[in-house]
């Protein structure tokens, strides 16, 4: 078989594609996710009891501000890493600067707090289970996030890999915030970044296998 | 990236070719894909001096991936980035197969064969394409067969096979992917 002839069957009634697949690829990704993941916190954990009155507290929303900027910036990163010839550039700014606002709150609090209370501003009273059940609930993320990806064109694998379970981790926390009762930015600058890694770094192992084409 | 001295006239204007090709514009695809397939072979070839028979085949395998691949362009991104990571990977890939297999069969070969043969035309790719076409079911090989060697539409080829307009699509899509990987030799 000469190229020319593979050219000329590739062009051939090749038709006009689909603009924006990408994005639409990871709008019903992380739909999906969303949805996967509340559906597990309602039926497993449950939507925190006070839910009305801690929605009028600042941390509340300066938690979810958190993790939403983190997953705005982690789907930003993987729909780069999904195409061939993009790199991460500002993206990986875009990730840090949730993580380093939130530690220089903590560094406030804590300087700030009574010695005696620093122990419990930073492990609360859900540090054993908070980063395993922001794992837990990344689940549906991850499968849909992994589906996105495999339909586009990842050439760093283990880093894309990564890329879509830290997605998939940012997706998991945000639902787990509307469960989770921790108010304290310490808490919130450590175990949900480590209950993150979790996933991402399960899909920095299975990214190279799952993600070639 | 690390690509150089390509002329930006010839990006701009495989840009172009892509672009009008991406928006359904045949004759304007066939173009982007037959220039884009010279300077490929150049690109492998620099990078194969010691593979010279891999050349064709790696490039053959590199334009079915630009081709299953094109909507992941995004048309601000520069296309020699673009087609250049998905050439490199390809490349990666070959590589990584062969280190592995050269490590149980032969000793790493360190002898200068660069000035053995010089071949300025292409080598005809050592698999053909309609023995390839074989090893796929009917409901991909039908619609490849139709649409991209008799050039029917994906309504005649639909009438011809009897086939679904959307499953005809969705055999021709999957079937290429499937040659990528009967190329690549993973099956």
């Amino acid at each position: 078989m000469r190229t020319d002839d593979l050219v000329t069957m590739l062009a051939t009634g090749a038709g006009a594609v689909e603009p924006n697949q990408a994005a639409r690829r990871y709008a019903t990704a992380t739909g999906f996710g969303v949805l996967g993941g509340a559906m597990l916190m309602v039926s497993l954990l449950g939507v925190r009891a006070d839910i009305a009155a801690a929605a009028l507290q600042p941390m509340f929303w300066v938690k979810l501000a958190f993790v939403a900027s983190l997953a705005a910036a982690s789907l930003l990163a993987a729909a780069r890493l999904s195409r061939p010839g993009r790199r991460l550039a500002w993206a990986t700014g875009a990730l840090a600067a949730p993580v380093i606002a939130i530690w220089l709150l903590s560094a406030v609090a804590l300087l700030q707090a009574d010695p005696a209370q620093r122990e419990a501003l930073f492990y609360g009273e859900t540090s054993d289970s908070c980063p395993l059940l922001i794992a837990l609930l990344a689940a549906p993320a991850f499968v849909a996030v992994m589906w996105a990806m495999r339909g586009l064109a990842p050439t760093r694998l283990r880093l894309a890999g990564a890329g879509a379970g830290l997605l998939a981790g940012t997706v998991g926390a945000l639902v787990y915030s509307l469960h989770c009762p921790e108010s304290g930015a310490p808490f919130i600058g450590f175990w949900y970044p480590l209950g993150m890694l979790i996933p991402t770094a399960f899909g920095a192992v299975l990214g190279p296998s799952l993600l070639r084409w | 990236m690390e690509e150089q001295g390509r002329p930006s006239a010839s990006e701009e204007r495989l840009r172009n070719l892509l672009v009008r090709g991406l928006g359904g514009d045949a004759p304007a695809y066939h173009a982007f894909l037959q220039e884009l397939s010279a300077y490929l072979r150049a690109f492998l070839r620099r990078r194969l001096v010691r593979l010279p028979d891999e050349v064709e085949d790696l490039l053959q395998e590199s334009m079915l991936a630009v081709h299953n691949q094109r909507h992941t362009y995004d048309t601000n991104q520069p296309l020699t980035a673009w087609v250049h990571a998905i050439a490199k990977y390809k490349l990666v890939d070959l590589l990584r197969r062969r280190a592995s297999r050269d490590l149980l069969t032969d000793p790493l070969d360190n002898t200068l064969d660069v000035l053995a043969a010089s071949d300025t035309e292409a080598a005809d790719a050592r698999r053909d394409v309609r023995k390839l076409l074989e090893q796929l079911p009917d409901r991909q090989r039908l619609p490849i067969v139709h649409m991209k060697l008799e050039g029917l539409s994906v309504a005649e080829a639909a009438r011809v096979t009897g086939m679904s307009e959307s499953a005809v699509k969705v055999g021709v899509h999957r079937g290429l992917k499937a040659l990528a990987s009967i190329i690549r030799g993973d099956t």
